[in-house]
């Protein structure tokens, strides 16, 4: 039998500032989940009470659909600020898109400008920009629509200047030979390439948009959301269960929608 | 001016005075020099074969006459233009006039040959009514329809171009090329990657149009025997010097073949 070499050691020797790197992303964590996490304690009294039976788990049983006809439409209302919301912004992403293209936009310092603001819009989370928007323009859904708007050309700006950048650039070159203009460039030979992509990111933006949409009416931008602030107010946590439950057949159904048709597009 | 030294001139077509003139022509991407001290010239009606090993600098050189990319120095004389000292716009106009058929015909995969065919009126026309075959005038789509005739795929007209093959993918470039009604064309390779037989089909097609319509064809090729039949004069590039310029009916295969990178046969 040959001699066996030595087995090599377990650990690999690390530096001393590995070990202190180490040692702060588990200072990191353990401090967040001690400051912040809930203790034992109150999740056991809190279960308790979600279960008892005047609990709020209880009186959600069972649903109340006695408003069910002013649910659906509230959710219509949903689903056209969603629609509304995520339109506009892929109509106003295109052009931020393309300035904030390295080929296509016209100066370096636009493109600079133009990813800045892609960034800055996708950043700010579209409750921020309802609350914006509500001080802009009043309570109720335009507030929402702005806010998906906004929010959805930081969403699909990002993702349409990505397809571009990444479109064969030969069509391009000879379309820029014959002497075309840039517009001509941009729709006879970048558009064509990134339909696919462009396709699939719009699906998302609308998914994401129903999705925003129901949280928006929390703080008053239009939409289920108002609905559903009011029954747990109100403690009517059964027709809260309602929404709930409708909400989840809207979001549901448009996903199932968005993915079969990208599946016959693409 | 120190004007250029041109051998075969006498021969093939050319009556008219040169349609280009090159002179002194360098160019270098910041490290090693591509083209150096390149001059010749090209007159109407002629055939010009630039022919060279890879790396000889064939391919910045057609670049460097329509400025896809700027010589570091010389000049460049084309269709009476003094290409060097144009403007974007001034550019754009010059381009419209200059045909191009790439190696990868570089059309948009996605859209119907009549679509990318009817590219070719941006040379003059802009605007939605030039991006898509179905927003185009009347006019414009006969036009597009007829050179696609020319190259004999009008019954491929709404096929997307994708699922053509890459010879009829050749032709499809090349009518748009004829859509944009040139006054020179220059072809970088069109039978590069495409099998003998369609290579040779596409290089004939070409040369025919060409001859057709009085156009100067300055073609860029890797097989000796497209070379030999389908132009009127050869240049010869090594390291980025005319080494050779000859009328091809005096031009010895035997000669030409340390142009190319493999024996052709």
């Amino acid at each position: 039998m040959p001699q066996a070499s030595p087995a090599p050691p377990r650990f690999q020797h690390r530096s001393i500032a590995e070990y202190v790197a180490i040692i702060v992303v588990l200072a990191l964590v353990l401090t967040s989940v001690m400051n912040t996490a809930p203790s034992l304690d109150k999740l056991q009294r809190g279960t308790a009470r979600l279960f008892a039976p005047s609990g709020f788990l209880m009186q959600m049983f069972p649903p109340d659909f006695s408003r069910v006809e002013h649910i659906t439409w509230k959710l219509v209302e949903t689903l056209q600020m969603a629609v509304a919301g995520a339109a506009l912004g892929l109509v106003f992403a295109v052009p931020f898109a393309i300035l904030a293209t390295d080929r296509l936009s016209p100066h370096p310092v636009i493109k600079i400008a133009a990813r800045g603001m892609i960034a800055f819009f996708r950043t700010v989370p579209d409750l921020v920009w309802a609350i914006f928007f509500i001080i802009v323009v009043g309570l109720g859904p335009a507030a929402g629509v702005l806010a998906l708007m906004i929010d959805k050309i930081g969403f699909a700006g990002r993702f349409f200047a990505e397809a571009m950048e990444e479109a064969d650039t030969g069509p391009q070159d000879a379309l820029r030979a014959i002497g075309a203009s840039r517009m001509g460039v941009i729709f006879s030979a970048v558009f064509p390439a990134c339909l696919p992509s462009f396709t699939a990111t719009s699906l998302f933006a609308l998914e994401k948009s129903v999705r925003g949409s129901a949280a928006l009416g929390l703080v008053g931008a239009g939409g289920i959301g108002v609905d559903l602030k009011v029954a747990f107010d109100l403690f009517n946590y059964d027709e809260a269960l309602t929404i709930i439950l409708m909400m989840l057949v809207l979001v549901v159904a448009v996903e199932q929608g968005s993915s079969w048709i990208r599946s016959k597009l693409i | 001016m120190n004007l250029p030294q041109f051998v075969g001139t006498t021969t093939g077509p050319a009556l008219a005075g040169p349609v280009l003139l090159v002179s002194d022509l360098s160019k270098s991407y910041g490290g090693p020099v591509v083209l150096r001290g390149v001059s010749f010239a090209a007159f109407s009606g002629v055939s010009l074969a630039i022919i060279g090993a890879n790396g000889s600098g064939k391919s910045t050189l057609l670049k460097c006459l329509i400025r896809l990319t700027d010589p570091s120095s010389g000049k460049i004389e084309m269709l009476g233009q003094s290409v060097g000292d144009m403007g974007a716009r001034a550019l754009r106009q010059f381009r419209s006039r200059v045909g191009v058929v790439w190696q990868k015909h570089n059309l948009v995969p996605r859209l119907s040959a009549l679509s990318n065919v009817l590219h070719g009126v941006q040379a003059r026309m802009s605007g939605p009514r030039s991006w898509w075959q179905w927003a185009a005038p009347a006019e414009v789509r006969a036009e597009a329809m007829a050179c696609l005739a020319r190259v004999g795929l009008a019954d491929k007209a709404l096929q997307r171009v994708d699922s053509l093959s890459g010879g009829q993918q050749q032709r499809v470039a090349i009518a748009r090329m004829l859509m944009q009604r040139p006054e020179l064309v220059l072809a970088d390779e069109p039978d590069a990657s495409l099998d003998p037989q369609s290579g040779e089909d596409v290089m004939r097609l070409l040369s025919d149009l060409a001859r057709q319509d009085g156009l100067t064809l300055i073609i860029i090729s890797h097989r000796l025997e497209h070379t030999l039949a389908f132009s009127d004069r050869i240049i010869g590039l090594s390291g980025g010097v005319i080494t050779l310029d000859v009328a091809t009916s005096q031009a010895d295969p035997a000669m030409l073949r340390r142009f190319f990178d493999k024996p052709t046969q």
